[in-house]
């Protein structure tokens, strides 16, 4: 089973160079530290910043610069900001190559759920629905059950949608799942010591398993 | 050619007199992402003044006791119109009790539908929402097989926006991620009141530079005492 840092880097090893990236609050943030330094890519915070840096040194905490976390950041050498307006004016218009967000819930056809649980305290939807109505390409970070043991990759999504059609590829404590277009999950790799039984037990959806499954490299 | 071209002075003394005529009832556009870019001291004055049954347009509603987080604690908020308000416990208190009202927008959408009020556009599709509970009751219309949802604009009567820098005629200069909702906001109210860090006179800023117009900006102060609390402190070790 991974831990947030394992689904972290296993992720990462899915960032290509050229990218432009926005990455979502949580283990989706922690995607930045596990990409290859060899590898030119360009984070995008979408208050308004193309090209986020590492944190701060306590001398270069500046509370005008921020990421979508409200966390103090830095700017890599070439960054641009810009209005709130701009950044999802790239982010719709199909311009970030790659979004990296978590979910509660997805559905075998890449329905998301991930911003509001009936009943408890609603947050708002931030830019998740924004997102992923326009991401070419999302993937999500997520425990594949519950801590019950329900299953969150689901037939349909039960509680509030975020969006539609939307999710291609899950990495989860358990496995890496693409989400096929005509609906499924195919398993591609399980976790370190995790048997494709145990998959099988924690995917309520339809769950599509080909050949031989390998078990995931984290190098 | 005119010989004699005047730029007009829109300069106010402080926020106290840049709010001085708005009335209780109003929409007000805030300016700022969490703490980052609010305006400090119109927040400041309207909480001193005490104007009420606000309803009150900004991406997020402050902390407990800072930014539009101080209006709610004194029930000066009616409605808030935002896209997360998950940073504050008085917010969730007065929701869960019925006391304020809230509309939930996606943030792009919240962003474009300022935009739009501010360049006369009364409405827009956008793919954010479809399918969701934020498209019940709106309209859908396909193009080019894909399904969008119409989206209104947003005006407001007053937008309180912060810069970093200004002159007196309203140009304005922003900062970093201070900028935000700021840009947009501006263009979209009936009267748009800019606090600045620094104001200097006409043909101090480079023309080149302006972010935001003057046309947009009708009242114009420089702030005092900028607090700029940082909602997440995070520290690295790493030489950059």
């Amino acid at each position: 089973m991974l831990d947030k840092i394992g689904i972290a880097k296993r992720i990462a090893q899915e960032v290509r160079s050229g990218m432009y990236i926005n990455l979502g609050i949580g283990i989706p943030t922690l995607v930045a530290n596990y990409i290859p330094t060899s590898m030119n890519v360009v984070l995008q915070s979408e208050n308004g910043l193309l090209g986020i840096g590492p944190f701060p040194t306590e001398d270069r905490v500046d509370p005008d610069l921020i990421n979508a976390g409200k966390q103090t950041i830095t700017m890599m050498p070439g960054s641009a900001l810009f209005s709130s307006a701009d950044s999802f004016g790239m982010i719709r218009g199909g311009k970030v190559n790659l979004t990296i967000l978590g979910a509660m819930e997805v559905s075998e056809n890449g329905d998301i759920a991930n911003w509001k649980v009936p009943g408890k305290m609603v947050k708002g939807m931030g830019g998740a629905m924004d997102l992923v109505a326009s991401a070419q390409n999302i993937i999500v970070a997520m425990q594949h059950c519950s801590k019950e043991g329900a299953s969150k990759l689901l037939k349909k999504c039960s509680l509030p949608i975020t969006g539609l059609n939307c999710v291609k590829k899950i990495v989860s404590d358990l496995a890496v799942l693409d989400v096929l277009p005509t609906g499924g999950f195919k398993l591609l790799e399980r976790a370190p010591g995790v048997s494709v039984d145990q998959i099988k037990n924690a995917t309520e959806g339809k769950l599509i398993i080909e050949g031989e499954i390998p078990e995931m490299n984290l190098g | 050619m005119a010989k004699h071209i005047f730029m007009i002075d829109k300069r106010v003394a402080n926020a106290v007199e840049a709010i001085k005529d708005i009335p209780n009832g109003v929409t007000l556009m805030i300016g700022g992402f969490g703490l980052c870019g609010i305006p400090e001291n119109c927040i400041a004055a309207i909480l001193q003044k005490g104007i009420t049954d606000l309803t009150c347009i900004s991406n997020n509603a402050g902390v407990d006791d800072f930014g539009i987080g101080l209006l709610l604690k004194t029930k000066q908020v009616k409605k808030m119109i935002s896209s997360y308000v998950g940073e504050n416990a008085e917010f969730e208190r007065q929701l869960l009790s019925g006391e304020l009202e809230v509309e939930l927008i996606p943030q792009g959408t919240l962003a474009e539908r300022v935009r739009a009020g501010g360049a006369g556009i009364p409405a827009f599709f956008t793919p954010a929402g479809v399918g969701t509970e934020v498209a019940e009751g709106k309209e859908t219309r396909v193009f080019d097989g894909k399904t969008y949802l119409m989206e209104r604009w947003l005006r407001a009567d007053f937008s309180i926006v912060k810069a970093w820098k200004g002159d007196t005629s309203g140009n304005l200069i922003y900062k970093g991620t201070a900028r935000n909702f700021n840009p947009m906001m501006a263009t979209s109210g009936t009267v748009t009141i800019a606090e600045v860090e620094e104001l200097v006179e006409v043909g101090e800023l480079d023309p080149n530079q302006i972010h935001t117009p003057g046309i947009f900006v009708h009242r114009i102060f420089q702030g005092s005492n900028y607090e700029k609390r940082i909602e997440q402190r995070t520290i690295s070790n790493l030489k950059i």
